[in-house]
């Protein structure tokens, strides 16, 4: 890499935006599953676990970026756990000071953030051969990728199953067949399970619309 | 005749590769087929086609579904004027034209919402138009309440045919019985409009109800305690309150009778779903002690519910069901021993049948696999033995 490489050369722009569509952490490398069918009942949850994946794989990745030739390779692992570790709780301090309510719905999976492959694999793949200044734009890029799934199955998975957004009711209650109407909500948009399946539709739309991705 | 065969003669060659209709070609194949056998042969090997081709096939099972189909109307109608305690001034033909009227929507909706979607993805791909939905289309109205909101049919039909069957590759590479995955996403996303005790009869303009009436299926009712309340005969004859096509055991032994006499419908699949069914409902009457439903007789359990339908429609699904003899009987025999287990033994569900179904389909390949495998074990031990 020389030396005088623009802040925001072509390369580096790629960084940020190929996680957006042709290297999706979630629906191109298959990372970070888990999590993404577990928090993205409601779109809220959703929203604040992307931003917090984003905040923890930046800074991660920035971190191991400026120690990675101090760090002996036998013990790589151990310091991206502990360096992982360490800002997963800042985050979760975080949420609880300034959104229980979400960090009480996310639970447990904040925490999990950890164990988020999304992180150790930007970090092993990424952040171990890279400057800071492009680490840090990977680590963005993947997080948005990574939260951009997130928010588009959040949507829909609280649109149908719920009837609303943000936990604003966008269906009118006398719709309802309990209320006379004929409307009911899908209960099976709450259940993991069909968060799988929008993950299917996603990774099928995109595909028929990218090319690249085609495998033969 | 001939005016149809000349019409498809005719507009043959505009639909040819490089024609102008070339895009519809899928559909007028589809059609052409409908009315005429094709005369295709195979170009390479030794091949015998018979006339049995996938379309008449599918219509074999339909003729096979319509007693059951002709009596779930009736009964329709049957359960209805029962509620309003007016059974004995209705006549029968009262009863089944008020049921057709319910049951023609339904079966209308799942056709043209299914047949839509097929005929899109065949155009789509340039696949021709398979006739697998001829028969799903049937069955799904047939394993759905009366009640159940046109839309919601129209959705669980849309989900069953994209994602139960185009996804995989369409008919022949499903992996689940289309009808039963409409069925079970109906049941899972909307369980008000699926199970209960208001679903199961058309009361639609009824204000009052006769005293006493309460709606509630034979199943619902023995998993409250109240087996004394089946009456045997009516369960086997069919006019119990249940979903559209499931409740007469006559009409669905005829239809069992026709496949099995056409050689459609495997019989070791449907033996041995009834003697898996038995099995378990014997054990379960050996370790009753007081629960009630656990007592409830063992042959009882065959006629409530839909394990006959099941047992005579559903797992016999040659795509989704095992294709080796012995696995069709260890196949046929779990799907009979986990309907009754799910069915009495979890409270959650009401009905075992449909997820036994859907979890033997899920395990069919790997019975298949290993029926084959210990055949190859067992040759190339006789083969060694002769060496």
């Amino acid at each position: 890499m020389s030396e005088k490489e623009a802040l925001f050369s072509k390369k580096n722009l790629g960084l940020l935006s190929n996680p957006l569509n042709s290297d999706n952490p979630i629906t191109v490398q298959v990372l970070g599953i888990c999590s993404a069918l577990a928090v993205t009942a409601q779109l809220k949850p959703a929203i604040v676990m992307a931003i917090a994946v984003t905040a923890v794989v930046a800074f991660a990745n920035v971190i191991i970026s400026l120690l990675r030739n101090t760090i002996p390779n036998r013990i790589r692992i151990i310091v991206q756990l502990v360096v992982i570790a360490a800002l997963v709780i800042l985050v979760d301090q975080v949420l609880k000071a300034f959104v229980y309510d979400v960090s009480k719905q996310l639970s447990v999976f904040v925490g999990l953030i950890i164990t988020n492959c999304i992180l150790m694999g930007r970090l092993e793949a990424f952040a171990l051969g890279n400057k800071p200044w492009p680490s840090l734009l990977d680590g963005i890029g993947n997080g948005a990728g990574y939260g951009a799934i997130l928010v588009i199955i959040g949507f829909f998975r609280e649109l149908l199953g719920s009837g609303s957004l943000f936990g604003y009711k966008l269906i009118p209650e006398s719709w309802y067949i309990a209320n006379g109407g004929f409307y009911s909500n899908n209960g099976m948009m709450i259940l993991p399970p069909m968060a799988l399946i929008t993950v299917g539709v996603i990774i099928w739309v995109q595909r028929s619309k990218n090319r690249k991705l085609i495998e033969d | 005749m001939k005016a149809i065969r000349n019409f498809f003669e005719k507009t043959k060659p505009h639909v040819q590769k490089g024609a102008k209709y070339h895009w519809l070609h899928s559909t007028h194949d589809a059609v052409f087929t409908l009315f005429f056998v094709q005369k295709n042969t195979s170009k390479s090997g030794t091949h015998i086609h018979d006339f049995i081709d996938l379309k008449r096939t599918m219509g074999i099972v339909v003729l096979a579904l319509v007693p059951a189909l002709l009596f779930g109307m009736y009964n329709v109608g049957y359960q209805h004027f029962g509620a309003l305690g007016e059974l004995g001034t209705a006549g029968l033909m009262d009863m089944f034209l008020f049921g057709l009227l319910k049951v023609l929507p339904i079966i209308i909706v799942s056709y043209g919402v299914g047949l839509g979607i097929e005929f899109i993805f065949a155009q789509f791909r340039g696949h021709e138009v398979n006739e697998g939905f001829l028969v799903s289309g049937l069955l799904i109205p047939m394993v759905m309440p009366v009640n159940t909101p046109l839309w919601m049919i129209a959705i669980a039909v849309a989900f069953a045919v994209i994602f139960g069957k185009e996804v995989f590759g369409g008919t022949g590479m499903n992996i689940w019985n289309p009808a039963l995955i409409a069925r079970a996403f109906l049941f899972f996303a909307y369980p008000g409009q699926m199970s209960g005790d208001s679903v199961w009869i058309s009361a639609s303009g009824v204000d009052k109800m006769v005293d006493g009436f309460t709606g509630a299926t034979p199943m619902a009712l023995a998993a409250a305690g109240h087996t004394d309340a089946l009456n045997t005969w009516h369960a086997f004859v069919g006019l119990i309150p249940g979903s559209i096509g499931e409740t007469s055991t006559i009409a669905i032994l005829i239809g069992a009778l026709v496949l099995i006499v056409t050689g459609i419908g495997s019989w070791r699949i449907m033996l041995s779903t009834v003697l898996g069914g038995l099995f378990m409902g014997i054990l379960l009457n050996i370790f009753a002690g007081d629960n009630t439903y656990m007592a409830l007789p063992f042959y009882d359990h065959l006629i409530i519910g839909g394990f006959a339908f099941g047992a005579v429609f559903m797992a016999t699904d040659p795509v989704s069901g095992s294709q080796t003899v012995k696995g069709k009987w260890i196949y046929g025999f779990l799907i009979g021993v986990l309907a009754i287990l799910i069915r009495v033994v979890n409270p959650a569900y009401p009905e075992g049948v449909m997820l036994a179904i859907l979890l033997m389909n899920t395990f069919a390949p790997l019975i298949d696999h290993y029926v084959v495998e210990s055949n190859i074990k067992r040759r190339l031990k006789r083969a060694k033995a002769t060496i």
